[in-house]
C-alpha cells in the first residue's frame, strides 16, 4: 500500500500531464469540424510526434539539471542533412537514416563533452553549439529544398492497420527501447541523483560524468530521430532559424507542462511527451474554434506563461521564507 | 569587495595593475590580435572612420548587453531579449505614426514598453521564485504573440521618427556618432549605479548568496524585480536605436542580439552564476563581438560559415578563459 503512494506522489507530474492531454484532446476532438476520425488523429498525431521527441530530448538533460538549447537547431541540422541522404534504394536509405542519426548522436556528444570536460554553464554552451549547428545547417541547404525516400516517408507518416497513426507507434518504440532502459540502468539512476543534488550523487560514488554525458548524448539522438520525422512529413528540407528557435521554446514548455522539475532530479520523459501532445492540442484548440491563426502564437505564449506559473503555488507551503532562495 | 587598496596612496598604481581581471585583460589582448589579423587582410581596418563606424555599431550591442549585465550579475539569465527589442522597436515606430504628440512620445513609449515586459519578467523571477530561464523564454514568446497580433504577420509600416533617427544616426558632437554618445552616457551611468550606489552593491550581493543578501536586510525581491525591469528598458532602447538606424522596425530584427550580448557579458569575465564582473569586460566584450562579426562579413564569408565560426569562437575563448572552478 504504502509502495504504491510512494509510486503514486513520484509520477504525479506524468500523470496530470496525461490527465491535461485527455482533457484537452477531448475538447478539441468533440469540436473538432469533420468530427473525430483517424484522419483527424493521424493528422494531429503526425504535427504533434515532432515535438514530442524533441521534448523526450530535452526532459533528459533536464532531468540532469542541465538544459539544452541547441536541441531545435540539431533538428533542423538532422532535417537538411536527411534531405541529401536519406533516398535512393532500400540500402542507401538504410545508410542515410544511420548517418542521420549518428550526425545526431556527434551533435550531443560534443554538448556533452564541453559542458563536462570543459567545465562551461550548459546555457551558453549549447546556445553557441546551437549557433554552429545552424551554421552547418545553412551550409547543407542554402535554399530550401532535397528530397526523401517517399516509400519510407509515406509508410512512418501514414496509418497501421487503417487506424493507428504510424508515427505515433514509432515514438512509443522510441520511448520504450531509449527511455525505459535508460531509466533503469545504473547511468539513468545516477542521472537522476547528479540532477538532485551533485555533491550527493559525488560523495555516493554515482558516475555523474557519465550519466550527463549519457543525457546530453541521448538528447542529440533523440532530436535527430525529430530531425528525421520532420523530413518524412515534409520531403524537404530546410534551414529555418525561426523554427529551430520555436522547437527548442516549445520543447521546454513540453517539459514543464510535463511535469519535469527545471531544478532537476524529478520528471520523466513519458510526462515530457505528453506534455508535448497537450501543447500541441491546445495551440490547435484555436482553429477549431475558427479564431485567426494570428492569435496562435500570443495564445500559445499566454499558455506557456501560465503554465510556467503553475510552480508558483509551491510558495504558499514554504514554512519558512528562507526557502525561497532554495 | 571592499577596495582597501584604493585608500592607499602609495600602492595605488601596483594596485590598480592587481585588481585588473585576467579575463578583461584578455579580452582586451583579443580585440587587439583581432585589429592586427584585419589589418593584415584589409589596409582600411585601422583607419579612424571604420573603427569609430564599427564602435557605431557596437553601440546597439552595447546597450542591449548593458541591462544583460545587470541580470547576469544577480546570477540570472534573460532570454526575452529577441522579441523585446522588436517590440521597443515596433511600439516607439508605431507611437511616431500619431503626429507630433506621437513623434514626441515615440522612444518614451518604446521603452516603457520594454520596461513594461522587464517588470513582468522581474515579478516572475523575484515574486513568483520562476526560473529566469523559463520566464524569460514565456515572456518572450508573449511579447512576440503581441506583435504578430499587431503587425498581422506582415512587416510594419511605421517608420521611425526623426528625433530616433537623429539619435542614432547623427553626430550632436562633430565626429562623434549619437549611438556612441548614448552608449558611453549608458555606460557611465552603469558603472556609477554597480560601483557607487547600494543597488549596485546588493546586485553583486544577490549574485554570490541571495540568502546571505536577504539576511543582511537587502529587499533581494524588489532589486531582482527593478533589474530585469531596467534590463527590459534598455534592451528597448537598444530596438529603438535600431529602429532609427534603419529607419524602420523589422519581424526579426531583435533576433541575432541574444546570443551577442550573453556572450558579450561572459567573454568580458562577468560570472555566469552572477556576483561578479565588471562593466568594463562587457565594454570589451562588446566591441570584441563587433569586431569578430565585421571581420567575418569582411572577409566574405556566407552567413552559414559565419554561424559556425563565431559559435566556435565563443566557446574556444570561453574554453580559454571562461572556466568554472572546478
Amino acid at each position: 500500500m504504502t509502495e504504491w503512494r510512494y509510486w503514486l506522489a513520484e509520477q504525479r507530474g506524468t500523470l496530470l500531464a496525461i490527465g491535461i492531454f485527455v482533457a484537452m484532446f477531448l475538447i478539441y476532438a468533440t469540436n473538432h469540424p469533420a468530427g473525430f476520425s483517424a484522419n483527424m488523429v493521424q493528422t494531429a498525431s503526425n504535427k504533434a510526434t515532432l515535438l514530442a521527441f524533441v521534448a523526450m530530448a530535452q526532459a533528459i538533460v533536464v532531468i540532469t539539471a542541465g538544459i539544452d538549447l541547441s536541441v531545435g537547431m540539431i533538428l533542423t541540422l538532422t532535417n537538411c542533412l536527411a534531405s541529401w541522404i536519406v533516398v535512393g534504394t532500400a540500402t542507401e536509405t538504410a545508410l542515410g537514416v544511420v548517418g542521420v542519426l549518428g550526425t545526431g548522436i556527434l551533435c550531443g556528444m560534443i554538448n556533452g563533452a564541453i559542458v563536462i570536460f570543459g567545465r562551461l554553464q550548459p546555457i551558453v554552451t549549447t546556445i553557441a553549439t546551437g549557433a554552429m549547428y545552424y551554421g552547418v545547417a545553412l551550409m547543407l541547404r542554402p535554399n530550401p529544398g532535397g528530397a526523401v525516400n517517399e516509400t519510407l516517408a509515406d509508410a512512418l507518416t501514414g496509418r497501421l492497420f487503417g487506424v493507428l497513426p504510424t508515427s505515433l507507434v514509432a515514438l512509443a518504440a522510441t520511448a520504450v527501447l531509449i527511455w525505459v532502459p535508460y531509466s533503469c540502468s545504473v547511468i539513468g539512476r545516477a542521472a537522476f541523483a547528479t540532477g538532485s543534488s551533485e555533491v550527493a550523487a559525488y560523495m555516493s560514488g554515482a558516475p555523474i560524468r557519465a550519466a550527463k554525458f549519457m543525457a546530453y548524448t541521448l538528447a542529440g539522438l533523440l532530436s535527430a530521430i525529430g530531425g528525421l520525422f520532420l523530413t518524412f512529413f515534409s520531403y524537404t528540407g530546410e534551414a529555418a532559424y525561426a523554427s529551430g528557435n520555436a522547437y527548442t521554446l516549445f520543447s521546454i514548455a513540453a517539459v514543464v507542462l510535463g511535469g519535469v522539475s527545471l531544478m532537476g532530479g524529478r520528471g520523466s520523459a513519458i510526462g515530457a511527451i505528453f506534455g508535448a501532445l497537450a501543447f500541441r492540442t491546445i495551440g490547435d484548440l484555436l482553429f477549431v474554434f475558427d479564431f485567426d491563426p494570428l492569435w496562435q502564437p500570443l495564445f500559445q505564449g499566454i499558455v506557456l506563461m501560465l503554465a510556467v506559473s503553475i510552480g508558483a503555488f509551491g510558495l504558499l507551503r514554504v514554512r519558512n521564507r528562507l526557502e525561497w532562495f532554495g | 569587495m571592499s577596495d582597501a587598496t584604493a585608500t592607499r596612496p602609495a600602492s595605488r598604481g601596483a594596485g590598480m595593475l592587481r585588481r585588473i581581471d585576467p579575463a578583461v585583460a584578455a579580452s582586451f589582448g583579443c580585440i587587439v590580435l583581432l585589429l592586427l589579423v584585419g589589418s593584415l587582410y584589409s589596409r582600411s581596418f585601422l583607419s579612424p572612420d571604420y573603427l569609430l563606424q564599427q564602435l557605431k555599431v557596437a553601440s546597439f550591442l552595447g546597450v542591449i548587453a548593458t541591462g544583460m549585465m545587470l541580470v547576469i550579475l544577480l546570477g540570472q539569465i534573460d532570454l526575452s531579449v529577441p522579441w523585446v527589442v522588436t517590440s521597443g522597436a515596433m511600439m516607439a515606430c508605431a507611437a511616431a505614426a500619431h503626429g507630433t504628440t506621437g513623434a514626441i512620445l515615440a522612444i518614451p513609449c518604446g521603452i516603457l514598453c520594454g520596461a513594461a515586459i522587464g517588470l513582468l519578467n522581474g515579478i516572475g523571477v523575484a515574486y513568483l521564485r520562476i526560473p529566469s530561464m523559463i520566464i524569460t523564454l514565456a515572456t518572450n514568446a508573449v511579447a512576440q504573440g503581441l506583435m504578430v497580433a499587431y503587425t498581422g504577420g506582415f512587416a510594419p509600416q511605421d517608420s521611425a521618427s526623426k528625433a530616433m533617427r537623429y539619435l542614432a544616426t547623427g553626430n550632436a558632437v562633430p565626429g562623434l556618432p549619437n549611438a556612441v554618445l548614448a552608449w558611453a552616457i549608458i555606460g557611465g551611468a552603469a558603472i556609477w549605479l554597480l560601483s557607487r550606489t547600494t543597488f549596485g552593491r546588493a546586485i553583486y550581493a544577490i549574485g554570490n548568496r541571495e540568502r546571505a543578501a536577504y539576511l543582511s536586510g537587502i529587499d533581494t525581491r524588489r532589486i531582482t524585480m527593478l533589474a530585469f525591469a531596467l534590463s527590459g528598458a534598455l534592451s528597448a532602447f537598444g530596438g529603438v536605436l535600431l529602429a532609427g538606424y534603419a529607419s524602420k522596425a523589422a519581424q526579426s530584427m531583435g533576433d541575432a542580439y541574444l546570443l551577442p550580448s550573453i556572450a558579450a557579458v561572459v567573454l568580458g569575465g562577468t560570472h555566469i552564476l552572477g556576483g561578479r564582473g565588471s562593466y568594463l569586460g562587457t565594454i570589451a566584450g562588446v566591441i570584441l563581438i563587433t569586431l569578430l562579426q565585421s571581420i567575418l562579413s569582411v572577409m566574405q564569408i556566407s552567413e552559414a560559415g559565419r554561424q559556425l565560426i563565431y559559435g566556435a569562437v565563443i566557446i574556444l575563448m570561453l574554453l580559454i578563459y571562461g572556466r568554472q572552478k572546478a
